[in-house]
């Protein structure tokens, strides 16, 4: 089982790294820049599933963990709902939605499909901008005394952190046991060749609606323990198209196919990102180098950070994986 | 109502851009709405410094479309071509960052305009915008243009034999790498010249684009690849829809209908409905 | 003998060619069946039609007394039918190991990852290929990717496979190794329904040939029955005198 990969054994150490850090000296700053690093991590590792696992590109990820945002927040904040509960209700409402979704979507190949995605995000949107309850396009804000229950507004941030990092965790923890998985072979399989996939005998339109459905779980927790954190949600923040891209290079960068691949991509681009946007006179061009390191990677890398490590030292495939 | 058949046409232009590299060489273009963008700058900057005819300007920005084209290409299309579909993806997903990265740089993000205006002709109740009759007829032109290039020179027939089979095509001895940077040259062209049009019409930002990019692809997948005219028709009807729904549904709506259509065309008709079955 | 493929009137039609018209036929347990014709004779769509890639447009298929017709291949698989591609479809970035790994977690005996590794080994030594497991799929030459091909097939554990032209682009000894595997796959249990060109190979190794020409099946029978039938000659071979010298199986 997966408890025999010593990866398993690594993603625990670094998730503890992730608490004992910021906790070690109550450091808030490290604690603030880590999150977006999880958060990265989370969304990098789900969505490697459907891309470097099962080989559809999927352009509108970040809408699972927007929607994810909006259910927490309304479950949290108007319902009064005990955070975890909100976190997971969120992410069981979005799977399903995903499911709904690759119903309509899924049988589209290739770059239709990633089309689609974005249809998918940008319907997603436009439904939130238009719906009272969720405050339209003005969103919701979540009131001070939800963050009573957890002791407060302090406490509150340093328990969704922790949430956070269990988030990323599962996340990592979860590609690795998928890869491998016989489902995860299957998914493999129909990366490869679709058809070949189907021949022998793998029911293609199951899997993929079920890796579809499962790659939109945690970031829609994620999503849901993020915003509530933020104390805010509105439509233009929860469904940035750019934040979806950004998951893309991260992948590409990192390396898609690897369950390190997409933590090495998520956390180091996170760093160049934050980087970049404080610096005031780079600030500018983050669109620029983003897009050039992805054309980098895509012409003279394409197996990413990983993919190069393992050309260097070929038994490191079995351990970093 | 009228305005929107006339629109229209240039969303078949932005279309066709796509279409033809898309047919051609199996790449679907995601630096499209930039260079609509470019496009769009292009006008803007030559007209500011010449002042005469907005629509002699759409010669020079036809030719700095196909420099640009071929530009983009050697960067970073002609190393994907035949590679999996996700690496043209991004690749050309990654020049559209960049791009629009520089000319949110240089422009930022606030509007611009082309005040150039031809007077308008008035025909019963109905008035057409000056402009909106310009920009279609140039786009019918230019759409003629193409088939004609397409159809009846060398070079054009080169380029649908590498579309239609670029192995056999480059046994025949037509050379591959050549014809596909002309082409994508030309889609890149059409693309600008497309925004360029746009540009007499609306106010436009850097990003604006990226609307234009999302019709042409609701146009090219109900058209088929690679059919000029059929891009054309089918973004006439597309423009048509806009002016039909537009008095009655907010605006915000518009890209979620289109996106539906979308979904609903691939879903129901693979290969566009006059055509070419598009392989992805 | 029991009947192990029944086709009855089947008929495939794309647009407005009739690929495949009204073929019926029947394979025995324990039989190798050869399946012949001119280039585009509906060959590969007939495949295709038995094992669900295409939807028959007319007639019945079962298979071990279960109508298959219209059934997805991935179900068809799990009955216990396995087929090879023409153009053979390696999944390239996986080892030959997981390659073959896939044929038998999906297969008839729906194995678990564990047991089907095993499996995979011991079906990659029948093909001789146990020794490069860990070789990636894409390095493979052409005769090792058609072996590859093979494995998965058999991995899946069936009952019938299907070979599609597995020795077209084999030099003869790559070709005389693989009609010896052919022979072992069958003698192990597996009927066998195989299209091929190379006619020494399929006289030599049929038990029964069908004959298809332009989608309509012209003959059924042994292979000297089949070779010496004027219309199969006139069809195919060309020259009646041909057919003898083919058939010298030395």
């Amino acid at each position: 089982m997966i408890l025999r990969r010593p990866f398993f054994y690594i993603i625990l150490v670094i998730a503890a790294l992730f608490v004992y850090f910021p906790l070690h000296g109550n450091n808030v700053s490290l604690r603030e820049d880590l999150i977006l690093v999880a958060i990265a991590i989370i969304l990098a590792s789900n969505l490697n599933l459907m891309i470097g696992y099962t080989g559809y590109v999927n352009f509108g990820h970040i809408v699972f963990y927007g929607l994810g945002g909006y259910v927490g927040l309304y479950l949290a904040t108007v319902r009064g709902w005990n955070l975890v509960l909100s976190a997971l209700v969120a992410g069981l409402v979005v799977s399903l939605c995903a499911l709904l979704f690759g119903l309509a979507i899924l049988r589209l190949r290739g770059a239709y499909f990633a089309l689609a995605t974005i249809g998918i995000l940008q319907a997603v949107q436009a439904f939130v901008s238009n719906f009272d309850p969720w405050g339209r396009s003005t969103g919701m804000y979540l009131s001070f005394e939800s963050y009573q229950p957890l002791g407060g507004a302090m406490r509150a941030l340093w328990i969704t952190y922790y949430l956070i990092i269990a988030v990323m965790a599962l996340s990592m923890i979860l590609s690795l046991a998928i890869k491998n998985s016989k489902f995860g072979l299957g998914l493999f399989a129909i990366r490869e060749d679709e058809d070949a996939a189907v021949v022998l005998g793998v029911n293609a339109t199951v899997y993929k609606a079920i890796i579809y459905s499962v790659s939109a779980f945690l970031p829609a927790v994620a999503g849901a323990l993020m915003f509530y954190k933020n104390g805010m949600i509105d439509p233009s923040i929860a469904f940035e198209f750019m934040m979806s891209l950004e998951g893309i290079v991260m992948l590409m960068l990192g390396g898609q196919g690897a369950v390190m691949g997409a933590a090495l991509g998520g956390g180091l681009y996170e760093k160049l990102r934050s980087y970049l946007l404080t610096s005031p006179t780079l600030s500018n061009f983050h669109l620029v180098i983003a897009g050039g390191l992805l054309l980098l990677v895509v012409l003279f890398a394409p197996g990413g950070l990983i993919g190069w490590f393992y050309r260097l030292v070929p038994r490191a495939r079995k351990v970093i994986e | 109502m009228i305005d929107g058949l006339l629109v229209g046409a240039v969303y078949g232009l932005a279309a066709m851009g796509l279409s033809l590299i898309w047919g051609v060489m199996d790449v679907i273009n995601l630096t499209h709405g930039s260079m609509i963008a470019l496009g769009m700058f292009a006008m803007y900057l030559l007209f500011a410094a010449l002042t005469i005819n907005a629509y002699v300007l759409l010669l020079p920005i036809i030719v700095a479309g196909l420099l640009l084209g071929i530009v983009v290409y050697w960067m970073a299309v002609h190393w994907v071509v035949g590679r999996s579909m996700l690496m043209s993806l991004l690749s050309t997903f990654a020049v559209n960052m960049m791009v629009i990265g520089i000319g949110t740089a240089i422009w930022s993000t606030s509007p611009y305009n082309v005040n150039f205006t031809l007077p308008g002709i008035t025909i019963g109740a109905y008035t057409f915008t000056g402009n909106h009759i310009a920009a279609a007829i140039s786009s019918v032109v230019i759409a003629l243009a193409l088939q004609l290039f397409l159809y009846q020179t060398r070079t054009g027939k080169a380029i649908r034999a590498v579309a239609d089979n670029r192995e056999a095509a480059e046994l025949m001895g037509i050379s591959s790498t050549l014809v596909l940077t002309i082409a994508f040259g030309i889609g890149i062209a059409l693309a600008m010249t497309s925004g360029a049009l746009v540009s007499t019409l609306f106010p436009f930002t850097i990003l604006s684009g990226a609307t234009y990019q999302l019709k042409s692809f609701v146009v090219t997948i109900l058209a088929g690849l690679g059919k000029p005219f059929g891009a054309l028709i089918a973004g006439v009807l597309l423009g048509l829809l806009e002016g039909v729904v537009t008095p009655f549904i907010a605006v915000s709506w518009i890209p979620l209908i289109e996106f539906g259509l979308f979904v609903v065309v691939l879903v129901a008709f693979p290969q566009g409905i006059f055509g070419k079955r598009a392989t992805a | 003998m029991s009947s192990l493929l029944e086709v009855r009137g089947v008929s495939k039609r794309f647009g407005g060619l009739l690929a495949v018209s009204d073929v019926s036929f029947s394979l025995d347990e324990g039989q190798i069946l050869g399946l012949i014709g001119p280039n585009g004779a509906g060959k590969t769509t007939l495949f295709n039609v038995v094992n669900g890639v295409y939807k028959a447009d007319g007639g019945t298929i079962s298979f071990l007394g279960k109508d298959i017709t219209g059934s997805s291949p991935d179900k068809v698989v799990h009955l216990g039918l396995a087929r090879t591609h023409q153009i053979v479809k390696p999944l390239n970035d996986l080892t030959l190991l997981d390659n073959v790994t896939v044929g038998a977690c999906f297969g008839r005996e729906y194995l678990d990852l564990k047991a089907a590794r095993k499996v995979a080994l011991e079906v990659l030594q029948l093909v001789g290929l146990g020794d490069r497991a860990e070789m990636i799929a894409r390095s493979l030459t052409i005769a090792g990717k058609k072996r590859l091909e093979v494995a998965r097939a058999l991995a899946a554990k069936p009952k019938l496979l299907l070979l599609d032209e597995v020795l077209a682009g084999l030099n003869p000894t790559e070709v005389a190794l693989m009609i010896d595997l052919v022979r072992k796959i069958r003698d192990g249990g597996v009927s066998v329904f195989m299209i091929e060109h190379l006619m020494q190979a399929i006289m030599s190794l049929s038990d029964r040939i069908v004959v298809l020409n332009l989608g309509r099946k012209l003959a059924e029978g042994r292979p000297d029955e089949v070779v010496h039938n004027p219309d199969v000659v006139e069809a195919y071979l060309g020259f009646p005198d041909i057919v003898d010298k083919l058939t010298r199986t030395d």
